[in-house]
């Protein structure tokens, strides 16, 4: 280990923790598996968490049908080379052609990944939902707990938390009611990067630049893998490009940059001045939105 | 090399907390441009003048709402030197809980005084949390100096006071900077308006402050999270290492079941293995292994402060969860024993403990931890209070010292009494009315005969009714039959050759005789106080709520108290010392042995 990685270490030595207790204090803990690069980090985890047996939880991927196809390729080989049992859950409305156009991205979101999560904690009986967030995402993640109560019908109450000392958490729930755990809290962006460098973790191409075809709409470069309502102005180009953060297609912009390597792209943050969330459409609609989604049950 | 610092911050309202840690992310860019945008359009909305830092860490809409900061929150940034997490506190009337749960993570506490109001009793209070939560490093940033044009004497005065409130609670040497958050004088960057100030800037500080990494000093403590078993050739401990150090070949204890044995391989990361043993101990979540040399305390009763976070006050006849290390047990609060008066810092007497409240408690878990004082090690020191109905974490709590120290030991610890020659059963039933003194005589007698090497159990009336008597009311029916159960388990103590000590109001004459009568072997001992006595002791404040009618079938109120006609043992507790009764109690124990 060389001492510059000593904060990554602690890191890791946390989060590891934390796994470690959700797994030993809940019967039916799933890791929330959204295929990005926080996922990622948070299976390299569990993996290291429970060596040399495998994570006793299964992978829960909420699959809005509108993720990118490169996301879902990896998920389906990342789950069977980790010999993790994968379920992917998909909110019955979608079928039914539920997408953010008709529906604005708002409730689309609320339809599609909130609904959908609550629909799948409650079939597949889940107690512990354990999520990639960090809350240095956005403000009101900052104020989260590393275990977030949730009612019985998933509900966050920012103003009425459990407090939490040291690292002892308080995972005691009556049935229906749930815990999120979040082992990634005290990470930055920043910090992930830097770990899957260190660690040599796979993830998905799309976070390294290369030309893509993309559809221009004022700053915004939005990828072309559904089709997307015409607006007046709107162009197709190649842009070199690359995702910040994975979310739905639609709602995922995409920045222009020639980073196409982790060190590129370690580079390229710390040059850095705005956050990763910006590009994601659903924060921006209103503001405090994303507290707003969380009361809900959104992770 | 790069590490981490965590801090946490306090300031009373309105001394620009929010403000100092908007600058520190602003100067080292650790917030973005977007966000930053965002707090202008904020800034606009909320009609502030210019450009609001605070709002970057006023995260919820709530507290933008209220120009307030209602929870603990944790911010991020970093500089080449180092990472930093802060826990952002608020100063307002929930501070005791927020910045004791923002403390308790950190390693260093950033107090903000404000130049107009120098040190506040609430800047005391800050301080004191800090020290109390194990935070040996202060720095202190006397802000708002723009508003008296940067006057060193200002600074000075306030420095002086300060310092001295420091050196009270025995933090050595606070680090001082005069700063203005809003124009950032001092907080990254050294100001052109302090010429006199010849020290660093804040971030100076921080960058390059040496704090005791967690987990390296002490005797090796390593609380089992849980056995990894992928099959039948693999056998280990996954868990964190709190403190010390853990090497192949090692020899470490297994608490609870003392046996000693090899580290033969170690998995996993450095600060997190998994362990393998060399020999088959069975080991499970919440037991501990331990430097051999240097084991913890392992016992139920100790004393502890605790920091009580609910809204509903602490209730002595509740039963908690008590989560320590990864050992999660019921644990009865005893007694408490005093109450710090948050406005002159000084404890005083007890009378209840309520939210925000910091006292000092009596605490017996149901069954033993492993444990050391908080101040030397945070980790199995450390400990919070689940309520097991509303599953609310309701108290934070900080071990102190072990209560009982005559107890029996497990044979490993050296200085345990060798046992006593064999001793016949005995039970000696300690009767009276509630406040009487009994439980109190009785853990006397209990410790002198614990130093003998005695074979002993205790059983405890308020205990009893909270596990074997579960259930049962204050009928008549009800507690004879509590009264049968605690002189049936007794009984069969007594017949294994244990002194079973109960302690019991056990008001009612007719079946108490009947007690004696199918053990044999009883001594009686009437635990005498008058009523008015017992009433103004009132400990548990239940002559009260009996008086005001809350409590049906009161013994000495509502409900006779039939004395003892002929006792061996009779204690005015109102006349007679704790020491006179223990005597008394330990001759007649004496006599019925036959010694």
């Amino acid at each position: 280990m060389s001492s510059d990685d000593s904060h990554l270490r602690t890191l890791e030595a946390e989060s590891i923790y934390i796994l470690r207790e959700v797994a030993a204090e809940f019967a039916r803990p799933a890791l929330l598996y959204s295929i990005g690069k926080d996922s990622s980090v948070l299976l390299r985890l569990a993996q290291k968490a429970f060596h040399p047996a495998r994570p006793p939880f299964p992978l829960l991927h909420v699959d809005t049908t509108f993720k990118f196809r490169e996301m879902i390729e990896f998920r389906d080989r990342t789950a069977r080379e980790a010999g993790l049992e994968l379920i992917v859950h998909t909110h019955s409305a979608a079928a039914e052609g539920a997408n953010p156009f008709k529906l604005g991205t708002q409730k689309c979101c609320q339809l599609l990944k909130t609904g959908a999560l609550l629909q799948a904690i409650a079939q597949y009986g889940i107690d512990a939902a354990i999520g990639g967030a960090r809350r240095e995402e956005e403000k009101s993640r900052a104020k989260e707990r590393v275990y977030s109560f949730r009612d019985a019908y998933g509900q966050w109450d920012p103003k009425d938390q459990r407090p939490e000392l040291w690292n002892l958490y308080n995972g005691r729930i009556d049935k229906g009611e749930s815990i999120r755990a979040f082992p990634l809290s005290n990470w930055t962006e920043l910090d992930v990067w830097e770990y899957i460098a260190l660690e040599q973790i796979p993830v998905v191409p799309l976070y390294f630049a290369q030309p893509r075809r993309m559809l221009l709409r004022g700053e915004m470069l939005i990828p072309l893998d559904y089709d997307v309502p015409p607006a007046p102005g709107d162009r197709i180009e190649t842009v070199l490009c690359r995702m910040r953060s994975l979310g739905c297609t639609y709602c995922t912009g995409a920045i222009r940059s020639a980073a196409d390597t982790l060190p590129k792209i370690i580079e390229e943050l710390r040059g850095f001045r705005r956050s990763e969330r910006e590009n994601r459409v659903i924060d921006h609609d209103q503001e405090g939105s994303m507290e707003l989604k969380k009361r809900e049950g959104y992770f | 090399m790069k590490d981490l610092l965590r801090f946490t911050t306090a300031g009373s309202v309105d001394d620009g907390k929010s403000t100092l840690i908007g600058r520190l992310l602003h100067d080292t860019r650790g917030v973005y441009e977007d966000q930053l945008e965002s707090v202008r359009k904020a800034s606009r909305d909320s009609n502030a003048e210019g450009f609001d830092l605070s709002l970057i860490t006023d995260g919820l809409r709530a507290e933008r709402e209220q120009a307030i900061t209602i929870d603990v929150a944790y911010r991020y940034f970093q500089t080449p030197r180092r990472k930093f997490i802060i826990a952002d506190t608020p100063g307002h009337e929930q501070y005791t809980r927020n910045m004791a749960t923002g403390a308790s993570t950190a390693s260093l506490a950033v107090i903000l005084l404000d130049t107009r109001h120098g040190v506040l009793q609430q800047s005391r209070r800050h301080a004191y949390i800090a020290a109390l939560l194990g935070i040996r490093k202060l720095a202190v940033a006397v802000n708002k100096m723009d508003l008296v044009d940067f006057r060193r004497d200002v600074f000075e005065r306030i420095r002086d006071e300060f310092g001295a409130v420091a050196a009270k609670l025995g933090i050595a040497e606070p680090f001082f900077v005069p700063v203005s958050a809003r124009d950032g004088d001092n907080v990254a960057t050294r100001g052109a308006r302090t010429p006199w100030y010849e020290g660093a800037s804040l971030l100076e500080y921080l960058e390059t402050v040496e704090v005791e990494t967690a987990g390296i000093a002490g005797p090796l403590r390593f609380p089992v999270q849980l056995a990894i078993r992928p099959h039948l050739d693999f056998r280990g401990y996954a868990g964190q290492i709190v403190s010390g150090r853990l090497r192949v070949g090692d020899r470490v204890l297994a608490l609870p079941s003392g046996l000693e044995t090899r580290v033969a391989a170690l998995e996993g990361p450095e600060a997190c293995p998994t362990v393998c043993l060399a020999d088959q101990i069975d080991i499970s979540r919440g037991d501990m292994l331990v430097d051999p040399s240097a084991p913890p305390s392992v016992g139920r009763e100790f004393t502890a402060t605790l920091i009580w976070m609910a809204a509903e006050p602490l209730r002595l006849e509740a039963a908690y969860l008590l989560k320590h290390t990864t050992r999660q047990v019921c644990a009865d609060v005893r007694s408490v024993r005093r109450v710090m008066d948050m406005r002159t810092l000084d404890f005083g007497p007890a009378a209840e403990l309520k939210l925000n409240d910091i006292a000092e408690v009596e605490i017996e878990t149901h069954h033993p931890i492993f444990f050391d004082p908080y101040k030397d090690n945070r980790a199995t020191g450390s400990f919070i209070l689940i309520d097991m109905i509303s599953n609310r974490t309701v108290a934070a709590g900080m071990i102190l010292d072990q209560l009982g120290r005559g107890q029996p030991r497990i044979g490993w610890q050296a200085e345990a009494p060798a046992p006593q020659k064999p001793h016949r059963g005995l039970t000696v039933w300690f009767t009276g009315l509630s406040a009487s003194g009994k439980t109190t005589l009785c853990r006397a007698v209990y410790e002198r005969l614990a130093a003998r090497g005695c074979r002993l159990e205790l059983l405890d009336g308020d205990t009893v009714r909270k596990h074997l008597s579960k259930g049962l009311g204050f009928s008549r029916e009800d507690r004879n039959e509590n009264i049968r159960r605690i002189g049936f388990v007794a009984g069969l103590l007594t017949r294994n050759g244990v002194i079973a000590l109960a302690a019991a109001i056990s008001p009612y004459r007719a079946v108490r005789d009947e007690v004696r009568a199918s053990i044999g072997d009883f001594v009686e001992v009437y635990v005498n106080a008058p009523l008015e006595v017992c009433e103004s002791r009132d400990p548990k404040g239940l002559y009260r709520q009996a008086r005001a009618g809350h409590l049906p079938a009161f013994t000495g109120i509502d409900d006779p108290y039939e004395p003892p006609f002929d006792p061996e043992v009779e204690c005015r507790t109102d006349r007679e010392t704790l020491e006179e009764c223990i005597a008394k109690v330990l001759g007649a124990i004496d006599r019925a042995l036959g010694g």
